[in-house]
């Protein structure tokens, strides 16, 4: 009996352990979704939704059981096969990245070397799910919203890629856990100040590399219907959906960690920051991870639809430049011994 | 000179900053839902809903049948047959409606020369079964009867501009 316990130890706990992430990212998700129709809303002098429970609470719940219930209807001439595995291979590397992200500084899956590396291994990975629904479904504007979808992604990691090169350089490693340990001292010691253009950019990629609003040419409402997932429906749409926020949380936790100093309280290195010690690092991971969330939403709200040759301009003319002139800069920085953030 | 200028404009997302100003702005403005079942705007006294039609004091039918609402239709929504009584007067036997026709524009009302088919200020209906659609005399007389004070009220305060 204890030996099978002392073989099934380690499997059980990496289970649980797993389910204390994805569980709350659901839920996350879930609200994220109330959050984003609340906002939206308030930002067009609406109200949102505030029939389902009290102030409108259960409305995400009420949608999820709506999505499970619906039938998921595949077209005769798809491929069947390729058009159910693809929701899955879009949610997959969403919810897997999750395994090396730091929430304090013990609180870690996996604290793995190069975890950087890996979660943009695993990001670069969402793009078939993308590509293949595109392709399985066999309707010509689910093949151009993926299409276009590809090339987005594709054109924007780029630019994305440059702006992490700019935090491995600042933060000398490629584990999430040393780059914010490497941001110690005080607001002004983040990296968001030195690296600002990065910065910016980095969040703007982050935009597209979610084919969110203003970059949604993807989905694409008035001309191509939904884009990649116009024939999905029932659960298969909803794990898209899910896969869509969960990416926008990653990316959003991502950006809180490197440029924003991850789980660091704000009031490091000031004369009230003893009042904060009680405030667990997690608190502050998740309210600035909020800051970035509440951004992508305001900027939906905000802005039209870019053109689709705009978005190529803007990632390959304005964008890579500008990472590849501040890494210059960064580099010059790194050999002057600049500051407090380069010595 | 100029063409830098711009270049910088862009580079500083300024007219970005600008647009989620507004957008930020309005984010605290009071909100100007209304709560439907609940709160309702307000409400003209020349609405134009549901139809009913109308009878007098005595109890009378006031539509004389001549056929005016039938002829202006702009929909050709109204479908109307008529008798002769026994004491003598013209009086429909038919007069039907067919809501999906009917653009709601006000002419039959306009045109009726006995004020009698006239449009209602409800606008709270709905059909469950088909053929509902369609509005038979015995129904228009009722919902005159069931709303004839506010109709009455209602064409009393445009009175001076008929």
């Amino acid at each position: 009996m204890v030996e099978i316990w002392e073989l099934i130890r380690e499997p059980v706990f990496i289970v649980l352990k797993i389910v204390a992430i994805v569980a709350p990212l659901m839920l996350a998700v879930a609200y994220l979704t109330y959050a984003e129709r609340k906002i939206i809303g308030y930002m067009q002098v609406r109200i949102g939704p505030n029939r389902v429970g009290p102030r409108g609470w259960l409305q995400p719940i009420a949608d999820a059981i709506k999505l499970l219930m619906k039938e998921i209807i595949v077209p005769s001439s798809s491929n069947r096969f390729l058009f159910l595995i693809a929701p899955m291979l879009s949610l997959a590397p969403a919810l897997a990245a999750w395994a090396v992200m730091p929430f304090t500084d013990t609180l870690v899956l996996a604290n793995i070397d190069a975890s950087l590396l890996y979660i943009l291994a695993l990001t670069s990975m969402g793009v078939y799910g993308v590509i293949i629904a595109g392709w399985a479904t066999n309707s010509k504007y689910a093949f151009l919203g993926a299409m276009r979808s590809a090339a987005q992604i594709v054109s924007y990691e780029i630019a994305m890629g440059f702006a992490l090169v700019g935090v491995l350089i600042a933060g000398g490693s490629l584990n999430l856990r040393e780059i914010v340990l490497a941001q110690q001292g005080s607001l002004l010691h983040w990296f968001w100040l030195p690296l600002f253009p990065l910065f910016i950019i980095y969040f703007i990629s982050s935009v597209a590399e979610t084919n969110r609003a203003p970059f949604d040419v993807a989905e694409g409402e008035s001309e191509i219907v939904a884009g990649f997932h116009v024939e999905y429906s029932g659960m298969a749409f909803a794990v898209f959906f899910l896969a869509e926020y969960a990416n926008m949380i990653l990316l959003a936790t991502l950006a809180a960690l490197m440029f924003l100093g991850g789980w660091l309280s704000p009031f490091e290195g000031t004369w009230i920051e003893s009042w904060f010690t009680w405030v667990p690092g997690v608190f502050w991971l998740l309210a600035k991870t909020s800051l970035f969330l509440f951004f992508y939403l305001w900027l939906r709200a905000t802005f039209p639809r870019y053109r689709y040759d705009q978005i190529m301009r803007l990632g390959w003319k304005v964008f890579i430049p500008i990472t590849i002139v501040w890494l210059v800069v960064e580099g010059a920085a790194v050999m002057a011994d600049i500051g407090p953030w380069f010595d | 000179m100029d063409r830098f200028g711009n270049f910088l404009k862009s580079l500083s997302l300024s007219e970005m900053r600008k647009g989620l100003g507004v957008t930020g702005r309005y984010l605290f403005k009071r909100k100007i839902t209304v709560q439907y079942p609940e709160e309702k705007t307000p409400q003209s006294n020349r609405f134009r809903g549901l139809h009913a039609l109308r009878r007098y004091p005595n109890g009378e039918e006031r539509c004389i049948a001549c056929k005016l609402c039938e002829a202006v239709c702009p929909a050709l929504a109204i479908t109307i047959e008529a008798e002769e009584r026994a004491d003598g007067t013209r009086r429909t036997t038919r007069y039907d409606i067919d809501l999906f026709k009917c653009i709601y524009c006000g002419f039959c009302e306009e045109s009726c020369p006995v004020d009698s088919i006239v449009e209602t200020r409800n606008f709270e209906y709905s059909f469950e079964n088909r053929g509902e659609n369609v509005m038979t005399k015995q129904m228009l007389l009722e919902i005159g009867d069931k709303y004839e004070e506010q109709i009455a009220k209602d064409r009393m305060q445009d009175a001076a501009y008929r």
